[in-house]
């Protein structure tokens, strides 16, 4: 993975000594609360319901042991013992004091990490598919693009003050896991017809209160020009994007104004006058950064593990877990493992100091030294021998981690909700709480099969409720919260955003309705591998609706 | 009351900024708006003696002045609120795509923790009202940081970090 270097370890202290001096400039009230939030926003700390919070970066979800372990230490020393992993692979700590977070940034720098534009309008954590460098069936690791895009953006003079936040999202592979389309910039590595690598770019995605799916704005874009066709983007958007009405404010918002041809001659005038110039890259700039994240030593070994066999077939749960939560490697012999945060009962994305602690340990011991956060809120460890599955599985079920529920039913993405964020309208942790203990049984949710359930407190859309299959948005109605459900929405590469399916639940009926969802499924599913969302698709929201709100009047 | 900051200090502003209808004044430097600047182009450009500047406001483009860069001494870009980012490009792009040579000004909330950004864009002319950037300024206690991650408007920054894309000021 990527090391800092003397160059990145000096701008990065610097940050955070001037980040210590504007917050010792706010404490003696020279800057007013006014003047200083734009400046904390841009260092991840926000004013939250009851306290600070501080937002951390994990760039493009990568991390190692030890960096693991400082967040581990973060938790324990400044905040209550727990970290809330978010959809934008960061980490928040919700109960910072404000005077702290100049050490909090210190020791987090001393571990190559920041919080830098986590917060405020510019470019934010750059994302990626958490299962990069890993997964079977990639063309390229899209992390050495994250990374450069997370450089070049880093306190960029003409983009800190942009009309509105602006997410990126790098994927290596056709099958998308971190919902690229659903970003202000998602890039897609592909090969030209000559094998040259490039990257299709889609724009003005975005969830929010105006869901859009992106827009293919160029379907390739060679790797030397990744950074002037990027920055053209930024500088018409800069330029051009409205600033009168936030709400109005992301470049989705522009496209959708605009059309999306007439942005694009605008981009890519802007493009053609600067792509020769200096942010050209350098064929071995590309490739020093590359090198940072070459594979690590595998060891050659068969596809088949007889010790993972032999584990399976006396271990009925083992099994259920190695079937859920192991994906792919493309290397033979080893495999992903998904830890789902997600255990009965919990907030979805908490993770505890000592949680984090094993965490550290196993990716030390079993997946050299990486560890990643998926954007559904899980840890990933990466590179794991099949021979070692059984060891880790024991592991994780001693420190009750080893939830076998990854993308299944209970596999919840849920916002912080009314609990700790002062946007939202309606709480979203107890119901995320209420339908995993609804649908616990792990039997009943090996039978629903693939199905992601998304939940939101607001119409901001932190838990991505639009491209749940079930989604889950809740709003104040007269003071009482009120849940309003979209079906059949998707964040992959076949992009979807769901559909209202009709008037709102209170909270003591939303958790039913779900099941009342889920069992018109199992009813109408032509197999028990049509997925939820193929059956949706399939037979649309008349049956759901019937279900839920009984026959319509012809 | 407003100061003029170039050339690391502060100094006498010679620029007489027209609002509204005022007349323009034979023998000075002014600044007019755009919208002053469109009506009487053809006076204003053969005006006998006094340069010319021009004042864009944040929502104003620059392409109206575009044809006529080479006749304004200096360009004001308004930056209305601490959040509002467009004179930025609007800096960047006389510098790089129009080889604008003049003075590049900003007016309005202009701050101290923008100060670098500003520079480093193109600006290099502070029109500073609130207090603690000014005093910041004579300290030369700009908070902005020595290292970039990416190529700027301006000379003086040298290549650093080992990678095309990164400077040292
Ligand atoms: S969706 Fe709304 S309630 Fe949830 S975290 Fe985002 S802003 Fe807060």
């Amino acid at each position: 993975m990527y090391r800092y270097d003397e160059f990145d370890r000096e701008f990065v202290t610097s940050r955070v000594a001037q980040f210590r001096d504007q917050v010792e400039r706010r404490v003696s009230g020279e800057l007013s609360e006014d003047n200083f939030k734009p400046i904390r926003l841009q260092n991840g700390v926000y004013l939250q319901l009851h306290a600070y919070m501080l937002r951390v970066a994990i760039p493009y979800g990568t991390l190692n042991s030890r960096q693991m372990r400082m967040l581990a230490h973060i938790a324990r020393t400044y905040d209550r013992d727990y970290g809330h992993f978010t959809t934008r692979q960061n980490i928040q700590f919700n109960w910072p004091k404000l005077t702290d977070i100049p050490d909090i940034l210190e020791d987090l720098a001393s571990v190559e990490m920041h919080a830098i534009q986590t917060s405020g309008n510019c470019i934010r954590n750059v994302t990626a598919d958490h299962f990069a460098g890993a997964s079977s069936d990639e063309i390229a690791d899209p992390r050495p693009y994250a990374e450069i895009l997370r450089q070049w953006s880093s306190n960029h003079p003409e983009f800190a003050f942009l009309p509105r936040k602006f997410k990126i999202a790098v994927i290596g592979a056709p099958h998308d896991r971190a919902a690229m389309q659903f970003h202000d910039i998602g890039l897609e590595m592909r090969r030209n017809a000559a094998g040259n690598l490039g990257v299709a770019v889609y724009i003005g995605g975005g969830l929010g209160r105006t869901p859009m799916v992106g827009k293919l704005v160029n379907d390739f874009v060679a790797e030397e020009d990744l950074l002037s066709y990027v920055e053209a983007i930024l500088r018409v958007y800069n330029m051009n994007g409205r600033r009168d009405n936030k709400y109005k404010a992301r470049i989705k918002i522009l496209v959708h104004e605009t059309g999306l041809d007439e942005l694009k001659q605008s981009i890519d005038a802007e493009f053609e006058r600067i792509r020769d110039g200096v942010l050209k890259l350098p064929d071995a700039d590309v490739r020093s950064i590359e090198a940072y994240f070459a594979a690590p030593k595998f060891e050659l070994l068969s596809d088949r593990s007889s010790l993972l066999e032999a584990a399976k077939a006396d271990d009925k749960s083992f099994t259920r877990w190695v079937d859920r939560n192991v994906s792919a490697h493309k290397q033979s012999g080893y495999g992903i493992v998904t830890v789902a945060l997600k255990s009965t009962g919990e907030a979805p994305g908490d993770a505890s100091a000592s949680q984090m602690d094993v965490l550290a340990r196993l990716g030390e011991q079993y997946s050299f030294d990486e560890l990643r956060i998926s954007h559904e809120q899980n840890v990933i460890l990466p590179h794991v021998r099949l021979d070692d599955l059984k060891a880790v599985y024991d592991d994780l079920v001693a420190n009750g981690m080893a939830a076998p529920n990854a993308g299944l039913i209970t596999d919840i993405i849920a916002c912080p909700g009314l609990d700790y964020c002062a946007l939202a309208t309606a709480r979203s942790i107890p119901v995320a709480q209420e339908i995993g203990e609804r649908f616990a049984d792990l039997d009943r949710q090996n039978e629903i099969g693939d199905l992601k359930l998304k939940i939101s407190g607001c119409i901001n859309a932190c838990g991505h409720h639009h491209v749940g299959h079930i989604g889950i948005l809740g709003v104040d109605r007269r003071g009482e919260e009120l849940y309003q459900v979209t079906l059949g929405g998707s964040g992959d590469e076949h992009a979807a955003i769901g559909e209202i399916v009709g008037r709102g639940f209170s909270k003591d009926e939303i958790s039913g309705a779900v099941e009342t969802i889920v069992d018109t499924y199992l009813a109408k599913r032509l197999a028990d591998d049509e997925s939820f969302l193929d059956a949706y698709r399939r037979i649309g929201a008349a049956p759901f609706k019937e279900a839920l709100y009984g026959p319509v009047a012809a | 009351m407003s100061y003029l900051y170039k050339d690391g200090a502060f100094q006498s502003d010679k620029w007489l900024t027209i609002d509204g209808d005022q007349p323009v004044p034979e023998g000075e430097d002014v600044i007019v708006s755009l919208t002053l600047f469109e009506e009487h182009q053809h006076a204003l450009l053969t005006r006998n003696s006094g340069r010319l500047g021009v004042h864009l406001e944040a929502a104003e483009q620059l392409d109206a002045i575009v044809p006529h860069l080479d006749k304004f001494d200096v360009v004001s870009l308004d930056f209305p609120t601490f959040a509002d980012g467009r004179a930025f490009s609007k800096a960047r792009w006389l510098r790089d795509q129009h080889g604008y040579a003049g003075e590049v000004r900003a007016v309005g909330d202009v701050r101290i923790d923008q100060v670098s950004h500003m520079k480093r864009c193109g600006i290099d002319a502070l029109l500073v009202t609130h207090q603690q950037t000014i005093d910041s300024l004579t300290d030369i206690k700009d908070p902005g940081l020595q290292l970039y991650y990416q190529p700027s408007a301006i000379d003086g920054e040298t290549k650093a970090g080992g990678r095309a894309w990164a400077r040292r000021a």
